[in-house]
């Protein structure tokens, strides 16, 4: 009984996500006001808090239930930022919830159910956990991706995104039956123990691959990419914005977990595989952009060739700053995506909508130059320009990768970022130099505006952020925990 | 013929490809895709069902009941998506589900 106990103790912040959630969906559903905004505030703070109690919770390990959980330094450094960056996704959306539909109090519990099942996600020590956690993690995402319910492209969007991740999950299941069968357990330690015996089954080996892309396909990587920009386009802004941030910081994390964790006996079997994911997708997603209209795609397809470059940390054997270089890299992921949704959010055209198109930002600088001047701070940190937070990231994970003799992956990925250079500078030059032709006008909320400084000044100061507080050393504990 | 746990997988294995092929090559209606999805789900559990009772060890079994709950939520909410957007559309072609390019 008090064991039981001191294993609940370990999962607070999860505990208080499902109790705050089934509360507000109670509040949503008895309260005869139009609820959004209350639900919305107080969601927002779980959020916060929780995020509060990851970071100053004791960092030691701890296998809880039976060993199908696992809490240490890495998993509470990812649900940190995974559920700050949630947090953020829901204030930056609160007004354009409100005026959209003030009594859909939906949108917010399906952040926090889907942020919830990430955070199991991280913590899964063995398959079937792993499976219920990704499902309680996409299966909130397939509903958020068709929440504008009159809108086509929004249902879409929601088609094309339930298909596919239905598809990839199965693949991931088929991977694991394989798996389960040819090592007996289903159990991260037990499979890492058969994986590590001198001769590999071929059955693993395929069981492998299968679970492989069933988890690329979540971190929308080269040859699973298709669903992203459509999703992204069609879904409403905000809602982008989610999917852009926590999800992916997710999955790439679960990724690092069960590659380092229960495969690295085969080590040599799934390197190839990601190193070609990491080439296919640094190249595909650079200059497929380049093309782009709809800025939404167009940051869909930047993604698309972020996950490849922090891939490449993931393609050298576990060492610890390899695992730190793609925490750090893939924190300031998130937090530039943030402040770019937080610009395109308080933007708006004559008729009310969000912008959808790169065209419309023209002649930004001249109406609303903060946002303007916060734009091209992202987009330079996106590019990679030196003092910004993107240089730095880009720069450790080139180091991890030059490191392991992994040079040409290095000099590929270095001379790809030359080409993503361009069409984030040029979107940049259509804000400053590009005649004014659209009215746009600004729609800004408390919450936008803070999400917009917040980001904006991470990405700007990170080198004194960096050196100031322990940012390094925390990611270089969590990283040490794994293994 | 005494049957042993390879015409399981290779069973398996068949409903598995055949749900995959249904979802690409279908053109004509939605709800297939989703029947395929199922059928890929169940091929799976015959799968783990096999491994399970050849391994003599009950986890299998129990992932296989995991599978068959999360399969009907995911089915309700694929109907569900599917009636919003056929509210705006009016029908749920596979070959119109393309509005977005790019």
């Amino acid at each position: 009984m008090n064991l039981f106990f001191s294993e609940l103790l370990l999962i607070i912040p999860e505990l208080i996500i499902i109790l705050a959630a089934i509360l507000l969906l109670m509040i949503g559903s008895f309260s005869t006001k139009n609820s959004a905004k209350v639900v919305v505030y107080f969601s927002a703070l779980t959020l916060f808090f929780v995020s509060f109690l990851e970071i100053i919770m004791p960092w030691d390990t701890g296998l809880l239930f039976t060993e199908s959980l696992v809490e240490n330094g890495f998993s509470r450094f990812v649900k940190s930022i995974i559920f700050l960056s949630s947090a953020f996704v829901i204030i930056l959306s609160s007004k354009w919830l409100v005026r959209y539909d003030s009594k859909a109090f939906e949108y917010p519990i399906l952040i926090l159910f889907s942020s919830l099942g990430m955070s199991f996600m991280i913590s899964a020590n063995d398959l079937i956990t792993l499976y219920l956690a990704i499902e309680l993690q996409s299966l909130p995402l397939y509903v958020l991706a068709s929440f504008k319910r009159d809108s086509v492209n929004s249902g879409e969007a929601g088609i094309k995104y339930f298909v596919l991740g239905a598809l990839s999950s199965s693949l991931f299941l088929f991977g694991s039956s394989l798996v389960y069968g040819f090592t007996g357990s289903v159990e991260f330690f037990d499979i890492s123990k058969s994986i590590g015996a001198p001769e590999i089954n071929t059955g693993i080996i395929v069981g492998i691959v299968f679970i492989l892309s069933g988890l690329i396909f979540k971190i929308s990587a080269v040859p699973f990419h298709m669903w992203t920009p459509d999703v992204y386009e069609g879904s409403a802004t905000p809602v982008t914005a989610f999917f852009s941030t926590a999800p992916k910081m997710a999955a790439m994390c679960m990724l690092v977990n069960i590659l380092y964790g229960p495969f690295s006996g085969a080590f040599e079997s799934w390197q190839q595989i990601i190193i070609f994911v990491s080439i296919a997708s640094m190249a595909l997603g650079s200059f497929v952009a380049i093309k782009q209209t709809n800025i939404r795609r167009l940051l869909a397809y930047s993604s698309i060739a972020h996950m490849g470059f922090a891939l490449i940390a993931l393609s050298s054997p576990l060492s610890s700053s390899a695992v730190q270089s793609l925490l750090i890299y893939m924190l300031i992921y998130v937090v530039t995506n943030l402040g770019v949704f937080a610009c395109i959010i308080s933007l708006e055209t004559s008729e009310g909508e969000t912008i959808s198109k790169i065209d419309d930002l023209s002649g930004l600088s001249r109406r609303y130059p903060f946002i303007a001047f916060s734009m091209t701070m992202l987009m330079f940190s996106f590019a990679g320009i030196p003092p910004l937070a993107g240089f730095f990231g880009k720069y450790l994970i080139f180091r991890t990768a030059i490191e392991n003799d992994l040079i040409s992956l290095a000099l590929f990925g270095l001379i790809i970022s030359v080409v993503a250079a361009y069409y984030y500078i040029r979107i940049i030059k259509i804000m400053y130099f590009d005649e004014l032709d659209i009215l746009l006008t600004k729609s800004s909320s408390k919450g936008l505006n803070i999400t917009n400084i917040v980001c904006t000044i991470f990405i700007v100061f990170f080198l004194l952020i960096y050196s100031f507080f322990p940012i390094a050393e925390m990611a270089n504990l969590a990283a040490k925990s794994i293994n | 013929m005494i049957i042993e746990l390879g015409h399981y997988l290779i069973l398996a294995s068949m409903l598995f490809t055949i749900g995959v092929i249904g979802v690409f090559l279908n053109r004509k209606n939605v709800i297939i895709i989703l029947m395929s999805l199922e059928l890929i789900l169940l091929s799976i559990s015959i799968n783990l069902v096999a491994f399970s009772s050849f391994l003599n060890d009950s986890v299998g079994q129990i992932f296989s009941l995991f599978i068959l709950t999360v399969a009907a939520g995911e089915a309700a909410i694929g109907l569900a998506i599917l009636v919003v957007y056929f509210r705006n559309v009016g029908n749920i072609e596979v070959d119109q589900i393309n509005k977005m390019r790019g």
